[in-house]
């Protein structure tokens, strides 16, 4: 090895889209092509969105919600509308509950189609990119059946959800499961089945199994480290009670453990879906809201957990008992992750594998800076 | 992995396999892309449906819509004139402005295209700019999805058949928790507080109820409208006719919210503890006002907040005039008169009772040592039916019978008893009829959707057993011997509308029908007797139609003279509207003392 390439150096791995929905900076220190040290800069996309719902109403609040994160509003929607729920001591009717359980699993699908597009694109293969996120909007059409937009939905509010399934759509929600789920195994050849996924995944970005826990790494990142953990399973809410399903698990904690975690979750969400279209109840899709331009939120504070696709989120919300949260905060997964973690493990590897090891671990900068 | 590893280099060629099939993505601009049947996309506004009420801008967190006027729309009652306009360069397309339109009228579509390079065409009219939009309505909100609460919280009443048998108050008022909830249907967009003849600050005392602020709110009303408890029964409430909840639901019960927080305060110390007006200091000036009735009384009270030395002289013992004397007490007890009228007291209002004015004192008089005078009289004398046998025993004027019933004078109707007219004075003589124990039979000349009385009086008439007898026109009262009353002879009507106009109520030949009573009580309207003017100020008076003329001010033709409620007054002969004259004489009082 030459001198020069010994030289330690800083590069700055951009600040647009490094891989992943959202503006984020890694400054690296490096040795030829290795990885030193890693240090997260943020603060592109800071919109205050925290600071902002003090100043707006209860329900002009709930259309901040799904901006938090682009590619998975809805969580952000329903764990917000249940911490007021929890706050207001409001019971959501049985049929909206399984309503919200699917609209959930959806978001989990579309959110992992378009993962497909991040992972498989940051080591090169684009093809499978372009299928995917293809195929994803087959899920965003029935989203706009149901909510009337593709991405931001603003569909679950407090109290249940806005509007009732539209005529046909259960049966096109049927024939979308069947699609994707027929598209899985292309999938698999293009990328399990790939000797170059194989070999760039294998053994990269690995997160100890003994760490995982103290780091506070959640999602498919702490279910590809070998750990069982779901608040779907751990804490039930909505529907998911009544649903069967498995949360899959990997040893390993590389990137190649965490995209096997993604790819078996795909079916059970097809599955929870299917489930909870079977057995939708009949009745009253929500329990409304008094007057929105009057309504105030019993003082209190609420924590209340989901599992988001990127892992377990949980909101706090305080009421001072007006019209307006006194503050409401996120604890998403993607601070976590995209700071915590990115830090500990990336010393060491290639810088070709940053921005992949940054996909598989289901960093989300806008919710970072929230 | 070693490089032989075939299956991982062959298997992504499986991706072949699906060259040739067709794509299915669109070509955009020779294709558009179909969106869903609520698809939320631009908006789209029925300007006439709106009632330009502003929820929609409110609601908007981006202040992205604002209220624009329009060349096209008017406005008027019940619509500010104004109609949302979008900047779409700020709209999110939550839409959560059509989920709280109260009238429906916003609605999305399922347009999202708009390619200019003028930004301002991205500030459409919804409706104005995009007229054919309406054929792609999309998201829109029906009542059950809605968030407004269309349905009103019911009032409580006393039971039809307990009624007639007392006087006792029909309307058993709401209860805190049921104001609260009322309260909370109001969407605040002030439509009302246009249409208030004294403009009363409608949505903000009815935030105050809703926060559970009852004192608050009780200050907001003081501030304009001094005898809010008898509005709070027997207001006609032009408000609650424009309430944008109205269009397509129950309309705010603002009469009844204003009643509650009257009645939470129930005695004039504690009013004035709660009211706690500023006091302006005394200026010196006199002002005589004649009548004590709700425009006398309110100009004293509001003169006497701005420091002016009052005298109020009325004819009678009691304070109130025709809310005193003329509205029956399961309306209005006599005790939420009082209670108000000795609050007035203590502001400083000075009250002159059994002094009629023209006889115990002259006007002139009245006019010379004051420096402005007002004059609040109302409408004494009844107009007459103009039949045969008019005066015979057993025919009433309405206002005379209310009168005698209120003072409480005992007054003999006999067992049968026919009202005549359709107003809610008409509606009063009826269920005080019942209340003194006769069947009542009411006959009007239009058809019952066509009454000017209040509806809530005239189902409560309903439920007390009143009759109703529409389209009839009475011709003759029939007398025994002794010129007593023993029927009522009518004509039947029918309606006929001429030229498209309001139809009118023509007589049929020959339908005479007589109905057997023992007393005709005739509801038709009344007139003011100016008797107490001295001959040269009424040539000098200008009056308008047998009223009073007034200007802005209420200021008559006379110097220094002013003059409000009913004699001044067509249509809205009312206790609101005589507030509002008050409200606004004491306005023009000032302003022509405080000028010199």
């Amino acid at each position: 090895m030459s001198k020069t390439r010994e030289k330690e150096t800083t590069l700055y791995l951009d600040p647009q889209h490094p891989g992943i929905t959202g503006n984020m900076m890694i400054k690296l220190k490096v040795k030829g092509d290795t990885v030193i040290k890693a240090e997260t800069h943020v603060g592109y996309l800071h919109r205050a969105f925290e600071k902002l719902v003090e100043n707006r109403n209860w329900l002009q609040s709930f259309t901040l919600m799904c901006r938090f994160c682009v590619p998975e509003p809805d969580p952000m929607e329903l764990t917000f509308a249940r911490a007021v729920e929890k706050l207001e001591g409001r019971e959501v009717p049985e049929r909206a509950k399984y309503i919200r359980t699917i609209v959930a699993e959806l978001a989990r699908i579309q959110s992992f189609l378009l993962w497909y597009g991040g992972q498989s694109g940051s080591s090169g293969l684009y093809t499978l990119g372009q299928w995917s996120v293809g195929d994803r909007n087959y899920i965003l059409d029935l989203f706009e059946d149901l909510t009337g937009a593709r991405i931001y939905h603003m569909y679950m509010w407090p109290g249940g959800v806005r509007r009732d399934l539209p005529k046909g759509w259960i049966d096109k929600a049927y024939k979308t499961m069947d699609y994707i789920e027929g598209r899985l195994d292309n999938y698999n050849q293009l990328l399990f089945d790939n000797a170059i996924f194989q070999k760039r995944a294998q053994g990269v970005g690995i997160i100890p199994k003994d760490k995982a826990i103290e780091w506070g790494v959640v999602g498919a990142p702490l279910r590809g480290t070998g750990i069982k953990h779901d608040v779907r399973i751990d804490e039930p809410y909505d529907a998911y009670d009544k649903m069967k399903f498995v949360v899959p698990t990997y040893e390993g904690g590389d990137v190649w453990a965490r995209a096997l975690v993604r790819r078996d979750e795909i079916k059970q969400s097809i599955s929870i879906v299917r489930q909870a279209l079977d057995n939708l109840p009949e009745g009253s899709y929500y329990n409304r809201i008094p007057n929105p331009m009057k309504w105030t939120v019993p003082a209190g504070e609420a924590w209340v957990k989901t599992e988001s696709v990127r892992g377990e989120i949980g909101f706090y919300v305080v009421s001072d008992g007006g019209n307006k949260p006194k503050r409401v905060h996120l604890k998403g997964a993607a601070y976590t992750h995209g700071v915590t973690v990115l830090e500990k493990i990336l010393p060491g590897q290639n810088i070709a594998d940053v921005s992949f090891i940054l996909n598989s671990l289901g960093v989300c900068p806008p919710e970072i800076e929230r | 992995m070693s490089i032989l590893d075939l299956k991982g280099i062959l298997s992504p060629l499986g991706a072949l396999k699906q060259i040739g099939k067709t794509p299915h993505t669109i070509t955009f601009p020779d294709e558009q892309k179909r969106t869903s049947e609520r698809y939320r996309g631009f908006h789209y506004n029925s300007l006439d449906d709106c009632i330009g009420c502003g929820n929609c801008s409110t609601i908007c967190m981006n202040e992205a819509i604002d209220m624009v006027g329009l060349a096209e729309i008017n406005g008027g009652k019940g619509d500010s004139g104004l109609r949302p306009r979008v900047d779409y360069g700020r709209c999110c397309y939550c839409a959560l402005c059509v989920d709280v339109c109260p009238t429906g009228s916003l609605n999305m579509t399922k347009d999202y295209v708009q390619v200019d390079n003028d930004p301002f065409t991205f500030l459409m009219t919804p409706g104005k700019d995009n007229p054919d939009a309406q054929e792609r309505i999309s998201f829109s909100a029906d009542l059950e999805s809605s968030l407004n609460v269309f349905d009103r919280v019911p009032m409580r009443e006393l039971d039809p058949d307990e009624r007639v048998k007392s006087f006792a108050e029909v309307m058993l008022g709401y209860n805190e928790e049921e104001a609260r909830r009322e309260a909370d249907r109001c969407i605040s967009c002030g439509l009302c507080t246009e249409a208030c003849p004294v403009h009363m600050h409608i949505p903000e005392y009815i935030n105050a109820i809703a926060k559970g602020n009852d004192n608050d709110a009780l200050q907001i009303i003081y501030d304009n409208n001094d005898l809010p408890e008898v509005c709070g029964k027997v207001c006609t409430r032009k408000c609650e006719d424009v309430c944008a909840i109205q269009v397509r639901g129950e309309t705010v019960a603002i009469r009844w919210l204003k009643g509650y927080v009257t009645e939470t305060v129930n005695n004039a110390d504690l009013i004035k503890k709660v009211v706690n007006p500023e006091i302006r200091e005394p200026n010196n000036y006199k002002v005589g006002i004649i009548g004590a009735g709700p425009a006398g009384l309110t100009a004293a009270y509001y003169l006497s907040l701005r420091g002016y030395s009052v005298t109020i002289y009325e004819a009678h013992k009691d304070p109130g005039g025709m809310i005193m004397y003329g509205i029956p007490k399961y309306r209005l007890p006599y005790d939420s008169i009082q209670k108000q009228v000795d609050y007035m007291k203590k502001m400083g209002v000075k009250i002159h009772y059994n002094t009629k004015v023209g006889k115990d004192i002259q006007f002139q008089e009245i006019y010379d040592v004051n420096d402005a005078v007002f004059m609040g009289i109302g409408l004494q004398n009844a107009y007459t039916l103009g039949i045969e046998n008019e005066d015979a025993d057993g025919v009433w004027s309405a206002i005379d019978f209310l009168k005698k019933v209120n003072s409480d004078e005992k007054v003999e109707i006999g067992k049968k008893v026919v009202v005549v007219g359709g107003g809610n004075v008409s509606i009063d003589a009826a269920r005080v009829s019942r209340r003194l124990g006769a069947t009542v039979n009411q006959s009007y000349r239009r058809r019952v959707k066509d009454m000017p009385a209040d509806w809530e009086e005239i189902e409560g008439a309903e439920d007390e057993g009143v009759v109703f007898m529409p389209q009839t026109i009475p011709t003759r009262v029939v007398t025994d011997e002794n010129n007593k009353t023993i029927g009522l002879e009518y004509l039947k009507a029918e309606m006929v509308s001429q030229d498209g106009g309001r139809p009118r109520p023509v007589p049929i030949e020959g339908s005479e029908t007589i109905i057997e009573c023992d007393s005709v009580i005739s509801a038709i309207g009344q007139q003011a007797d100016f008797g107490l003017l001295p001959k040269e100020i009424m040539e000098e008076l200008e009056m308008n139609r047998g009223k009073i003329a007034i200007n802005d001010d209420r200021k008559t033709s006379i110097p220094k003279l002013f003059a409000g409620g009913d004699s001044v007054r067509y249509g809205n002969v009312d206790a609101i509207s005589a507030i509002a004259d008050g409200y606004y004489a004491t306005i023009g009082i000032d302003k022509m003392l405080m000028k010199k």
